[in-house]
């Protein structure tokens, strides 16, 4: 409030020509002061931290004695000694792979099902999107745990009709898929940006195309897809860097530990671990910057292959 | 779709089968999608009614109804750990709920900025403040994780709300921003020329004409902070200090083998606050995602 009065103010009793410093107060002094919270916040949390980060991943640092500078010493180890480390990349790549394009395939089945004007829509929205609002807290991660056990629901339910099912979470060769199907379970949020993208295709294109004589077939992959491109570029990158920071299910199911025989030692939990269970903060931070540079050359790849593949309105 | 009126003395019959086909499709699509809606909601309501099953009888059931309706597991549940369930809700409660305050008063107070005022330097800050949005949380964890510890406030709550009152979540800067854009611009200069300040005219007129957007972003806020399980797993040490998430954390790996009803049952109280959220605001829920992208 007083912010503006006092850059409006004369300044009593001083030369007609103010200082600089004062001229861009009076200027910018409203924008800057409420600035402020987030101008600290983006330096004292953001940015500052981030270049600490990157200085510590030179260097050895347990949180007790100061961090000693070890050159490129993190980064040579991760690629060349840490088994871990590349089972970790192993685990995320395969998790990213999989769910995503199998969450996406089944928000846009959906959608389309829900988009031919049947009855009832806001009501299947509702239930299609409630795990993915209620999926990612730890009661759901808690829940799965029972649910994939040895002696589980799944396993229970398998029995009525003669199946004996393995201990999924437990075994290796299924672990990561009741991770991997616990994120497709939450397709409902892409599946609501699929239905808002489908309601932005004119009807007349399709009017137009069935007069031609085009199936249903055709009309899907020649109109709908083409069209729909944008969309499903913007779910694909939002789900994906998603994807490769998924932490809580994992760390729950397995106990925090990565396990079985690490199949599901997602790349944050190796992190985690490294960070706050052994308190290797210098090969931690390097972890983070590999983590930064896989999504960010990721999102590079994306938005540099949307060229030849996603349709923009000219 | 009406080119078949033009198609001669058996167009009738055309007509007939094409909405006889239309009818299987119709009834085709509800069957999947009715099959499709109980497949997603099982394991929820099961969960459910787990949770007022006789104890003896979650290993064995597969049905929705128990046999019989108890609360045991509810008292077992909320009593299971040394420190009661109430204090891991309380500590929810406030850490939520000041998250929302303070997200919503930093955040919006950045975006007019950006939006409304001119000063110098403006497109070069709302660069970098969308350039954060991309950065994931890992790269920043460890020094601020060491500068809260210098600061003494690992086992407080500050680690957790502070960076609320700091705007560091961008991605409702932006998203307050985009609204604010839409905003008559008219309605400010009017009021400026009445004799109004910056600050009371995003007081006055920005955030009552904002309420939409501010009523997202705080169910938003709520949702992803109640949720929130890194960040008290990492700043939480104390089980006086301990969030709902933690509690079930503790509970699944202590005594979750003996107590699942007491399990499920903390698991489903859990989960009431963000289901009477979605209830409640299930519109504007659907409205942020589908606008802006949110997450869930």
């Amino acid at each position: 409030m007083t912010v503006r009065s006092l850059a409006t103010a004369p300044p009593l009793g001083r030369a007609a020509t103010p200082s600089p410093w004062r001229r861009f107060w009076r200027r910018n002094g409203a924008g800057y002061a409420m600035l402020s919270p987030w101008l600290i916040g983006f330096f004292g949390l953001t940015i500052g931290p981030a270049l600490i980060s990157l200085y510590l991943s030179f260097t050895n640092f347990d949180l007790l004695q100061a961090p000693n500078w070890i050159g490129g010493a993190n980064y040579v180890r991760m690629f060349t000694a840490d088994a871990k480390f590349l089972q970790s990349l192993r685990v995320t790549f395969f998790f990213v792979l999989f769910s995503v394009p199998l969450k996406l395939i089944f928000a846009l089945a959906i959608a389309l099902l829900l988009n031919r004007g049947i009855k009832g829509l806001p009501l299947y929205r509702a239930v299609f999107y409630l795990p993915s609002l209620l999926g990612a807290s730890v009661a759901v991660a808690v829940l799965w745990r029972e649910l994939f056990a040895g002696d589980g629901l799944v396993n229970r339910l398998l029995a009525l009709v003669g199946i004996v099912g393995p201990s999924w979470i437990s075994n290796p060769r299924y672990s990561l898929w009741t991770l991997i199907l616990l994120s497709v379970w939450q397709f409902g949020s892409p599946m609501i940006i699929f239905l808002a993208g489908l309601r932005q295709i004119p009807r007349d294109v399709y009017e137009a195309a069935a007069i031609d004589g085009a199936g249903r077939t055709r009309l899907f992959w020649s109109i709908t897809l083409p069209l729909l491109t944008p969309v499903v570029f913007f779910n694909a990158v939002i789900q994906t860097i998603d994807a490769f920071k998924s932490f809580t299910p994992a760390f729950i199911i397995s106990g925090g530990t990565g396990n079985p025989i690490n199949s599901t030692l997602f790349y944050t939990l190796y992190l985690y671990q490294e960070a706050f269970g052994f308190f290797r903060m210098g090969y931690a931070s390097a972890l983070a910057w590999i983590l930064l540079i896989i999504i960010a050359v990721f999102t590079g790849i994306s938005f540099l292959s949307s060229r030849y593949w996603v349709h923009y309105d000219e | 779709m009406t080119s078949d009126a033009l198609t001669g003395p058996d167009h009738h019959a055309i007509q007939a089968r094409k909405l006889a086909r239309r009818r299987v499709l119709s009834i085709v699509s509800h069957v999947v999608l009715i099959a499709a809606s109980i497949g997603m909601l099982y394991p929820l309501l099961w969960m459910l009614s787990a949770a007022f099953r006789p104890e003896n009888e979650i290993f064995s059931a597969t049905s929705l109804l128990p046999s019989s309706v108890s609360l045991d597991a509810f008292l077992r549940g909320w009593k299971g750990l040394q420190v009661s369930f109430a204090t891991f809700f309380a500590n929810s409660f406030v850490i939520s709920i000041l998250s929302v305050i303070g997200n919503l008063g930093a955040c919006s107070i950045t975006a007019y900025a950006f939006a409304r005022l001119q000063f110098a330097g403006r497109r070069f800050w709302f660069a970098l403040m969308l350039g954060t949005l991309m950065l994931p949380y890992q790269v920043t964890l460890i020094p601020q994780y060491v500068m809260f510890l210098h600061l003494g406030w690992v086992n407080t709550f500050l680690p957790l709300v502070v960076p609320k009152f700091l705007a560091a979540d961008s991605f409702f800067i932006f998203l307050m921003v985009q609204f604010f854009r839409g905003i008559p611009r008219e309605l400010d200069e009017a009021a400026l020329i009445d004799g109004c300040s910056r600050f009371q005219i995003y007081w006055r007129i920005m955030l009552p004409l904002s309420v939409p957007v501010l009523v997202t972003a705080g169910i938003f806020t709520f949702i992803f902070t109640w949720d929130d399980f890194f960040a008290p797993l990492i700043y939480l040490n104390d089980m006086q200090q301990y969030t709902v998430t933690l509690g079930l954390r503790t509970f699944v790996d202590s005594s979750a083998e003996s107590d699942w009803g007491g399990l499920f049952a903390m698991s489903s109280l859990s989960l009431v606050p963000i289901f009477l959220i979605f209830l409640f605001f299930q519109r504007l829920l659907i409205e942020g995602i589908a606008t802006s992208g949110m997450k869930r």
